[in-house]
């Protein structure tokens, strides 16, 4: 499973981040976590509000951080 | 009701008098108040917005005419959320889907001049009527902003290169039951007031500072009728306070009541959220300082001319 998130550096890109290390862990999946800030794939996704949060190239939020228990459910 | 149990609380269950009771009493009162005001409308107003996200907006607005595009551009800029941190992807997005710089202009002004936390404080500080000024004059200067930024034809100013979506973008409102609705609503205020209720009571604690010790005839000689370049000033030192906007809106309550002419304070309180530096900053990743520096003034402008117009007619 391929895990990215989508933002340009603010400080919620961080917390969501780090929420979506500790809902992997809680999980017991594996999964690639990455950090994406380029603008064009941003736009590629379609996404206008940061952060957002894609697995395995679907959007599955944006514009907020979503609780451990929601990304958990997106899993 | 809540003014005279407040009042009761302090000067006869407390038993304090004099100035220092009068400053205790303000600075509680207002406090209270306008916490209860932004938990309220935070909430209200995020509740609403849990139906339209900012890409519903984009989808509504493409293809849209022109004065359909800046009316309605400004109109979604109250409801939807804005950090200056998502002005990029959001500002990429509209150009995106063909939308007119212009309209997309008329959103970046509206949207965090038109943002629940002014709101919320204008309305607890200073009642309905002027907060329906603020967002009536608002919006006015968002939609006439825009539209001249669209005229003067600065398409070349944007320093990246998009590839437009030739696809109709569908508009679909969030789909969500009442009670994620309201969660999701709840989380959000919550959020925020975190982050801002300490500015409210140091903004308020100064402000009932000033209440009770400073004289009215000191504050009405600089911002009142016998200073001329008021709004100017006002307008310029706004610019540097966005992120205080909780803060400074109880001062400018305070200031007003003690002689500041209402056009100075409302002109003070746009350019506190319509005109942000750190917005400023990150635009200058993707658009010219050309733009950046029309898109100042011309909002600047037309801040300040409502400022001397309230001076006037008021």
């Amino acid at each position: 499973m391929k895990i990215e998130i989508l933002g340009t550096g603010c400080s919620k890109c961080n917390e969501l981040e780090e929420k979506v290390k500790q809902a992997v862990g809680k999980s017991g999946k594996f999964a690639q976590v990455e950090k994406v800030d380029d603008l064009q794939k941003i736009m590629d996704y379609g996404v206008m509000s940061t952060p957002a949060l894609v697995i395995d190239g679907e959007v599955k939020s944006t514009g907020k951080v979503p609780s451990i228990d929601e990304i958990l459910a997106f899993l | 009701m809540w003014y005279e149990l407040s009042h009761d609380f302090i000067f006869n269950i407390i038993g304090l008098q004099g100035r220092l009771a009068d400053a205790v009493h303000f600075f509680f009162y207002d406090t209270i108040k306008i916490w209860f005001l932004l938990l309220t409308i935070i909430f209200a107003v995020s509740f609403l917005r849990t139906w339209v996200n900012t890409e519903y907006v984009r989808a509504h607005l493409q293809g849209k005419s022109s004065l359909y595009g800046h009316v309605g551009a400004s109109l979604f800029g109250i409801i939807t959320p804005f950090c200056s941190c998502s002005a990029i992807p959001l500002f990429l997005g509209f150009i995106q889907a063909r939308i007119p710089a212009g309209v997309t202009f008329s959103y970046l002004i509206s949207a965090p001049m038109n943002n629940e936390i002014a709101i919320a404080m204008l309305f607890g500080l200073f009642g309905w009527k002027v907060t329906s000024i603020y967002i009536g004059f608002g919006l006015l200067v968002a939609i006439l902003g825009g539209f001249v930024i669209g005229k003067m034809n600065m398409e070349k100013e944007i320093l990246m290169d998009i590839k437009p979506i030739e696809t109709e973008l569908e508009a679909d409102l969030v789909k969500l039951s009442i009670i994620e609705r309201a969660k999701e609503a709840w989380d959000y205020t919550y959020d925020i007031f975190k982050k801002i209720y300490l500015y409210v009571l140091l903004g308020v604690g100064v402000g009932a500072w000033i209440h009770g010790y400073i004289p009215t005839d000191f504050i009405a000689r600089y911002t009142g009728e016998g200073n001329p370049f008021s709004v100017i000033i006002a307008v310029i030192m706004g610019i540097p306070m966005y992120s205080n906007a909780a803060g400074v809106m109880p001062l400018v309550e305070v200031l007003t009541s003690k002689g500041m002419l209402l056009g100075t304070a409302l002109s003070f309180m746009m350019a506190v959220t319509a005109l942000s530096l750190p917005e400023a900053l990150i635009l200058k990743k993707i658009i010219s300082l050309k733009l950046i520096g029309v898109f100042f003034a011309i909002v600047g402008s037309g801040i300040i001319a409502i400022g001397y117009l309230f001076n006037i007619i008021l």
